[in-house]
């Protein structure tokens, strides 16, 4: 039934000289967000985006949209010629596929050579349905059915829903940065909403096979896969980093109680090292304040002091619970929590210190060839694309 | 020349799946449970199976269970619901229903103290809503309706019985589960699962030109069953056994092959189809059972005065296969009990053939099996005159 998708974006209609930048970024996403789809035109007008509707299936296009970022809301449309007839039957069939007992209507006149006025036309329309749905009463505060309808240059829009955008900005409309992809359920999240402020991500896993087995670094490639329906093009770059040598040196060192801050100072002296190799300006983790050891202030502060790049986390004033909601949202929460052992529960000591100071960090750390073991660990990193869509057979 | 028109036994196996499946049996062999690289291999494979399905059929990968056939994934759905309810409900369903749907209705009833409604159904086979409607009571708990029959093509009103069940849930503590049997419809009727209010959906391979012995069953996330099968807790503990990884990896391959030619195969079907009953229309003393609006690869029909079976052996010496009913049915010699709920008498019955078609079935061969069954039809009648 419905012709056109209307398509808002909010801030990105608000970046200046960027503007075109960011609406040609994310005309992109949404052309490839349905790239799989039948649809027709895509255009720009008025601040928004249109999409065409050929066949009967605007529902997945809608459901496809509403997880392009940089996207607020969808409204499906019919649309007719600026005649008051035209526009008086098209009214008609929208009420006919709405449920409700209440409704109003509300008339935006874009363009002004219109010759009646925005109430007057909203009254009309109002008395005309009274007319064709007797049961129908008008309801202007909270009504069942909102029929809106926009006079604009090329003709007349009519809707009566609007579905609601993941919001945030076009993803690759900023800058590139590097998610320390872990495989347990808050580093997904992290990636996915720095994702949502246009970041283009890549994943850095650390695998320290044969200390984990296989399928921890599967279980990533399946989450890393998820995450990427999020991005431009459908695909990720994923590094994992040869993290065992490092693991043996800290298994053998005998500051046990430090052995997860060293090794989160060691993943984040690789990833910075990585970071500006790639042309990252920021590294991205799942770090969420106090809900482990590693992720105390103390902890947070101490190992934070390997680097002077910026680090986002954007999960650190969340609780659990919070956190869990988005990663079934965004559907990575049961690849998550899939039983697979990775190298942080692999090697946690008994005792964790909660309180690592850093001058213990660096005592412990004066026994380790650091630069080295960073080294071996960069030079022996592996990076795959991980695309999407699933097309092995 | 030959022609197989009963494929709604089963249809033969597409080269492409054949070959989809051929490396997991020598190559790819290993367990998907094992620990080293060999099994990790596969069980991404089986992972990746789960993923493709899940998007073509719209669901979550983690609401596809993998079974050993359609019979199975049926009986895991109404036995696992009724095992995992714990206590004696109401089930409602058709008389049209395929034998491993009827079959457990009657296990539930007898063994389990059950009560069973069997809905009406017209003379094309088409259940009626309001009957539906004022079947369902407090402990109603099941209703099973089939998509499409098997026999005569009917396609139920599953949308709108999905609607009636969300209504009724609406306003209920104890929620009635909605299993519909899908294994005549996937690829020959676009359907949505979630449109359509459905909690649990079989599908079968072998359907649909992919293997014997590979099927799903597509459990709503939240709706409770308990497994059949017990043992080592495979497809999360609810159909345990090592996964028959082959078998999968076909099933995907046919899903992904029919459904993405699904749109141009329904109108070529249904062309083949009328094309068909054109055909047919011609010989005297026909009356058809099917009808237009049913599914596009199913034409029932009698022929007044002549037996089905004797027909059906008449047709085969000139190379046209096809069936009396159910493949199933015709094993136990027994009048088909689709064709008696629709109103057929037993003698009507056994005069009836299905003619199944598929996609792959050539406008050659529909020309010639009506060409076959025109001379053949005279001939019996000559006989038994």
């Amino acid at each position: 039934m419905y012709q056109t998708l209307i398509v808002r974006y909010g801030e990105i209609s608000l970046k200046g000289k960027n503007r075109y930048k960011f609406e040609d970024s994310l005309v992109r996403n949404i052309r490839y967000a349905l790239h799989e789809l039948a649809h027709g035109r895509i255009r720009k007008a008025f601040g928004r985006i249109y999409v065409d509707i050929q066949h009967d299936n605007w529902g997945t296009i809608v459901q496809r949209l509403s997880t392009v970022f940089g996207i607020t809301s969808i409204s499906p449309v019919l649309h007719c010629s600026l005649t008051m007839e035209a526009i008086e039957q098209s009214t008609l069939t929208l009420m006919e596929q709405s449920q409700g007992k209440t409704f109003k209507v509300s008339t935006k006149r874009a363009n002004k050579r219109f010759p009646i006025d925005s109430m007057t036309v909203s009254r009309e329309l109002g008395a005309h349905v009274l007319n064709h749905f007797p049961q129908l009463t008008v309801d202007v505060h909270h009504p069942d059915i909102n029929l809106q309808i926009e006079l604009r240059d090329n003709g007349a829009y009519l809707f009566n829903s609007t579905i609601p955008g993941s919001g945030g900005m076009p993803v690759g409309s900023s800058n590139k940065g590097l998610l320390l992809l872990s495989g347990g359920i808050d580093s997904p999240v992290a990636g996915y909403l720095t994702m949502k402020r246009g970041v283009t991500l890549e994943g850095l896993h650390f695998y320290s096979y044969p200390f984990t087995n296989e399928r921890s670094k599967d279980k990533v490639i399946e989450l890393t896969r998820i995450l990427a329906g999020y991005a431009a093009q459908g695909k990720l770059k994923l590094w994992v980093a040869y993290f065992t040598e490092i693991q043996k040196a800290l298994e053998k060192n005998p500051y046990s109680g430090l052995k997860i801050t060293l090794m989160r100072r060691m993943m984040l002296r690789i990833a910075h090292t990585l970071a500006e190799r790639e042309g990252a300006l920021a590294l991205i983790t799942g770090d969420s304040l106090g809900q482990v050891a590693s992720q105390t202030m103390e902890s947070i502060s101490t190992i934070n002091a390997v680097t002077n790049m910026p680090i986002f986390r954007p999960l650190i004033s969340m609780d659990k619970q919070e956190i869990i909601d988005i990663a079934r949202r965004i559907q990575t929460y049961e690849t998550s929590i899939l039983p697979h052992e990775d190298c942080c529960t692999v090697f946690v000591p008994k005792n964790p210190a909660t309180r690592p100071r850093l001058e213990q960090a660096l005592e412990a750390e004066s026994h380790l060839d650091i630069p080295g073991l960073v080294e071996e660990a960069i030079s022996r990193t592996e990076s795959l694309i991980v695309s999407h869509k699933i097309d092995f057979l | 020349m030959h022609t197989y028109l009963d494929n709604s036994a089963t249809t033969p196996m597409l080269t492409a799946v054949l070959e989809a499946m051929s490396p997991y049996w020598q190559t790819k062999f290993a367990n998907p449970s094992s620990p080293h690289h060999l099994g990790v291999v596969v069980e991404s494979t089986l992972n990746q199976c789960r993923q493709i399905l899940a998007q073509l059929l719209d669901v979550k990968a983690e609401e596809i269970y993998f079974t050993a056939g359609g019979t199975e994934a049926n009986n895991l759905a109404l036995q696992g619901l009724a095992r995992a309810y714990g206590r004696a409900g109401h089930m409602i369903t058709s008389p049209t229903e395929h034998d491993s749907v009827l079959q457990v209705a009657h296990f539930l009833e007898q063994d389990l103290g059950w009560d069973i409604t069997y809905l009406s159904v017209d003379r094309l086979g088409r259940v009626n809503l309001e009957e539906l409607r004022n079947a369902i009571t407090p402990r109603t708990k099941i209703i099973s309706i089939m998509m499409v029959n098997n026999e005569i093509g009917t396609i139920q009103p599953i949308a709108e019985i999905g609607s009636i069940i969300k209504e009724v849930n609406q306003v209920r503590q104890d929620k009635i589960v909605f299993h519909v049997d899908a294994i005549q419809s996937l690829g020959r009727l676009p359907f949505t699962i979630h449109a359509l209010n459905i909690d649990m959906l079989s599908i079968s391979g072998h359907k649909i030109f992919g293997p014997k012995g590979s099927a799903l069953l597509f459990v709503r996330r939240g709706i409770q069953i308990s497994p059949v099968i017990f043992g080592g807790g495979q497809e999360r503990t609810l159909r345990s056994g090592t996964e028959n990884i082959p078998a999968i990896v076909g099933l995907t391959k046919a899903c992904q092959i029919v459904l993405q030619s699904q749109h141009k195969n329904i109108i070529e079907l249904t062309q083949k189809r009328d094309s068909l009953l054109e055909g047919l229309a011609e010989i005297p003393g026909i009356t058809f059972n099917s009808h237009r609006t049913g599914a596009p690869h199913i034409v029932n029909l009698q022929f007044a005065g002549l037996r089905g079976e004797v027909l059906v052996h008449f047709l085969e010496q000139r190379g046209v296969f096809v069936s009396m009913g159910a493949a199933c049915t015709a094993r136990k010699q027994s009048i088909s009990h689709v064709l008696q709920a629709v109103g057929l008498t037993p003698e009507e019955a056994s005069s009836s053939l299905r003619i199944s078609l598929s996609s792959i079935t050539t406008m050659e061969e529909i020309a010639y099996a009506i060409k076959v069954m025109q001379t053949t039809v005279t001939e019996l009648r000559a006989i038994y005159h």
